[in-house]
């Protein structure tokens, strides 16, 4: 890329090719060059640690793992035996969130997609739902002691602590619903009124059908964080140590969250490696559901279908 | 005009008139398809206000669970800027300045190591990462933000504690710097992918309207896109700092719970996030110290509440300067 | 030619589908529409003809109450459709599916080709299979659609070519079985000899429902309408028969637009 230099302007016009580029320019290219490589390192220098926290944790605890270890109930406190009722507890509490969170966030995208002006609700609304996202997680929980384990009765349950995820997560749900179904054309919605659909019919044959992928994405997101999420349910439903699974939705129960937390913290006389091996199970389950969520979008993306 | 049948194969088989005043009837007969549409109209306004609903929810249920106290018992002088927490002992001292001060060093310490690391990031990704190595870059920030805070917990009592004894020669490595680097690697995502928006959302004609003058890609973005992109990086940093703020699990375990004025980076500290986690299980229900630990929610509520609110504000002042 | 049904109150309600009294329409500040008059007779082609922005487009939109979508827009003086007012109609899902619409940029649905066009009987109640294959292939052969496309009806409708889109949405207006059938600009996506066929479709259509044809091509209003409109910066400057209109029109402004002084 060539400027017109001040020095090459006056003296050399006439001998030197317009194409070459001047020493100033060789040496702002070289500063470039130098600039690019140091926010490139920079930036890895973010996400090495990244790497770094799964290598730890495959070295120090893909050992312990095994499928007897996910199946079989823990003893001793938890320090020993394996993790299954760990495992239980977290799909209990994370269908309970889902079974809350999805309806009402997808309802609420729709809301704020299809129906929505510009006004003051839509803004408060909106307002609220980054609010609700930004609340520190033990405030969550604080909440859901209040509301779900007295206010309604539920005591402290696998219900409890999955309404108290499902307040948490919903913003995630209405986020990506929303965008794939604004993602949708609006000359499809057009040619529909003008034909006389009402604004549901639309929504229900053409537009929500074509926004899987944002409601596949809010679900992926939602267990994900139902996954991980300790503070929510340390007090509204999760206990350290049990050595039943739960016996309906008003039970008390283990969760995997939770179990980590315990065995690295209070926990006495537990082995080495068995965090390691409890934090792998985690994140093994996290990172295959984003893994899942990655190769949906990329699938999606190249079947277009307008 | 009326149309004889014998004309034409017509299609329908009443006159032309008859069906005209059987269609003009249905001009004000409301139908199934017109009910149902009122009632799904209704039913997602419903869901679209539940959003409300349930932060004012919140507000609600905490406030009144510590309401007791904070009527009779608490003077908000001593709660703020009281220098001991003692809730355990007779007579019991609510004085949250420790955890205060605490939740501020992290923090700070958080931001200090998050804040150029992800804007590095943004910069690299948004401005010169191209193809298959942004795709990479940004599955790894996705990565990174995935992990979920109790394995960065983890982390940081395994393998961050023994690297600060080894280096610093700190008794012991659960304090400040600990936690924050945790909080900075906890929060450098989503302030990269904001950062990210707003380095996006500056016009691709300030840029050529640069590159044309002669400018190279990197004063094009020192001089044009950063100014540009101030208020959304503003943004950037003040959702990050609520991330930080708000982080309960990873800071219980890694900063290792002092309940003392922190003096120096290497202390352990207490941020108002941990002492709550850490106190409500041992806390009576109902009791004083039950009642403030849901003062100091409310409070933590507060101030995350007014930190979105103000960077919700700048993000819309940009869109509506645009 | 007088109609007596015991069903028609008087002569002037059988003869006349629609009656546009004092039509104004304006978006904020800008004035689409002023103060228009005139009537459409069943059974006919009318044609509106006219340079750009004249308020063509802004006329059909207030003839099937889209202006409900659309909050800036404002709307005053009366339309009357099939003897009601269409701002006092109740049902505003049956008043537009009375009408079908074409508009200038097609638009095929991301459903397959059966079910774009099987979409409007579908919502208006016909459920069965058989039924429904008889109007599709009707409605895609009225739209000369239906030879290139009968081997593949499951595939997409949003991936045709743009012309065919167009094709797939005027078959998707005539699936309504409408009583006014509103075309504004069809053959702009359309290739010439398609248009042609539609044409001589367009013509066999008028003894089943009435039609409004909005056109850039004074030649094809010229063809195709039994009565036409000049409309110019808002105002219907004139109305009559067509060849009359051609012939000799009584203003000036119609001339000059006639011959191609201005477009």
């Amino acid at each position: 890329m060539t400027s017109i230099d001040a020095n090459s302007a006056q003296g050399e016009r006439d001998d030197a090719p317009v194409f070459q580029a001047t020493p100033n320019e060789h040496k702002a290219r070289s500063v470039e060059q130098v600039l690019k490589l140091g926010f490139l390192a920079v930036t890895l220098l973010l996400l090495i640690p990244a790497a770094g926290i799964l290598a730890v944790l495959v070295i120090k605890g893909a050992p312990g793992l095994s499928w007897e270890f996910l199946t079989t109930k823990p003893t001793d406190n938890g320090a020993a035996g394996g993790i299954s009722t760990a495992l239980v507890g977290t799909v209990w509490m994370t269908g309970v969130a889902l079974l809350f969170s999805l309806p009402l966030g997808v309802t609420a995208a729709i809301y704020l997609s299809e129906y929505a002006r510009d006004n003051w609700l839509t803004r408060t609304i909106n307002i609220a739902i980054v609010n609700l996202a930004g609340v520190p997680s033990i405030v969550h929980a604080l909440f859901g002691i209040g509301a779900f384990v007295y206010f309604l009765e539920f005591g402290k349950s696998v219900l409890a602590a999955g309404c108290t995820l499902a307040v948490m997560t919903l913003p995630v749900v209405i986020v990506s619903t929303r965008e794939s179904l604004q993602a949708v054309p609006r000359a499809f919605r057009d040619a529909c009124w003008n034909m006389g659909a009402t604004r549901w019919q639309t929504i229900w044959r053409i537009v929500l059908p074509n926004s899987g992928s944002g409601i596949l994405t809010g679900l992926i997101l939602v267990v994900c964080r139902a996954v991980g999420e300790t503070a929510p349910i340390m007090f509204t439903g999760a206990v350290f140590f049990r050595q039943f699974y739960p016996n309906g939705v008003f039970d008390k129960s283990m969760a995997l969250s939770y179990h980590l937390f315990s065995v690295s913290t209070h926990v006495k006389g537990v082995p080495e490696h068995i965090p390691y091996t409890v934090a792998l199970t985690l994140i093994l389950v996290v990172l295959s559901m984003n893994a899942v969520a990655i190769y949906f979008r990329m699938k999606l993306r190249g079947r277009k279908k307008w | 005009m009326q149309k004889t049948p014998s004309r034409m194969p017509a299609p329908r088989p009443t006159l032309a008139s008859d069906r005209s005043q059987a269609w003009a009837d249905a001009l004000d007969k409301r139908d199934r398809a017109w009910g149902l549409d009122l009632a799904a109209r209704l039913l997602v306004l419903l869901g679209g206000v539940s959003a409300i609903l349930f932060i004012g929810a919140i507000f609600l249920f905490i406030t009144t669970e510590g309401l007791e106290f904070m009527v009779n018992t608490m003077d908000l002088k001593a709660l703020l800027f009281g220098t001991r927490w003692e809730p355990t002992v007779e007579p019991p001292e609510y004085g949250a300045l420790p955890l205060i001060m605490g939740t501020v060093w992290i923090t700070a310490v958080a931001m200090i190591i998050g804040v150029p690391l992800a804007f590095a990031a943004a910069v690299y990704v948004g401005e010169f990462a191209r193809g298959r190595q942004r795709e990479w870059l940004k599955i790894g920030i996705e990565v990174l933000a995935a992990i979920p805070s109790v394995v960065w917990g983890v982390i940081g009592l395994y393998v961050i504690k023994p690297l600060i004894e080894q280096t610093f020669g700190v008794p012991i490595g659960l304090n400040i710097f600990n936690a924050g680097i945790i909080l900075g690697l906890m929060a450098a995502p989503i302030i990269a992918t904001i950062a990210e928006d707003a380095l996006k959302a500056v016009p691709e004609s300030y840029r050529e309207a640069a590159e044309s003058l002669g400018a190279t890609r990197w004063q094009v973005i020192w001089k044009v896109v950063l100014p540009h992109a101030r208020p959304g990086l503003s943004a950037a940093v003040l959702l990050g700092v609520g991330r930080a703020f708000g982080e309960t699990i990873a800071v219980l375990m890694a900063s290792g719970h002092r309940l003392m004025i922190p003096g120096d980076v290497m202390d352990s500290a207490a941020t108002l996030t941990a002492t709550i986690a850490a106190e409500l299980g041992e806390a009576a229900v109902g009791s004083d110290h039950y009642q403030v630990l849901f003062v100091l929610g409310l409070l933590l509520f507060l101030i995350t509440f007014s930190v979105n609110l103000i960077a919700d504000r700048i993000v819309r002042g940009r869109k509506a300067a645009q | 030619m007088v109609a007596t049904s015991p069903i028609a109150p008087t002569k002037t309600s059988q003869d006349v589908l629609l009656q546009v009294e004092g039509l104004s329409i304006s978006y904020e500040n800008k004035k689409a529409l002023s103060g228009v008059n005139f009537e459409v007779r069943r059974n006919e082609i009318f044609g509106i003809i006219g340079p750009a922005n004249s308020g063509k487009t802004s006329f059909l939109r207030a003839l099937n109450r889209m202006d409900e979508f659309q909050h800036k827009m404002r709307v005053d003086g009366k339309i009357t459709f099939a003897g009601r007012d269409v701002s006092t109609v109740r049902n505003l899902y049956a008043l537009r599916r009375m009408i079908g619409v074409v508009f200038p940029l097609p638009v095929g649905l991301p459903l397959s080709i059966y079910d774009n066009v099987a979409l409007a009987p579908r919502l208006r109640g016909v459920r069965n299979r058989a039924d429904l294959d008889v109007i599709v292939e009707r409605c895609l052969t009225r739209a000369a659609l239906w030879d290139e496309v009968k081997d593949r009806l499951k595939s997409l409708g949003s991936l045709l070519s743009g012309g065919q889109q167009q094709r797939l949405t005027i078959a998707r207006a005539l699936s309504q079985d409408p009583e006014l059938l509103l075309l504004d600009e069809f053959s702009i996506a359309v290739d010439p000899v398609t248009t042609m066929r539609i044409e001589e479709v367009l013509k066999s259509l008028r003894d089943e429902m009435t039609i409004v044809l909005v056109t850039n091509l004074v030649q094809q209003a010229r063809r195709l309408a039994d009565r036409t409109a000049f409309f110019l910066a808002g105002e219907c400057v004139e109305v009559n028969e067509t060849e009359p209109l051609f012939r000799g029109a009584k203003d000036q402004r119609t001339r000059d637009y006639l011959e191609g002084r201005f477009g």
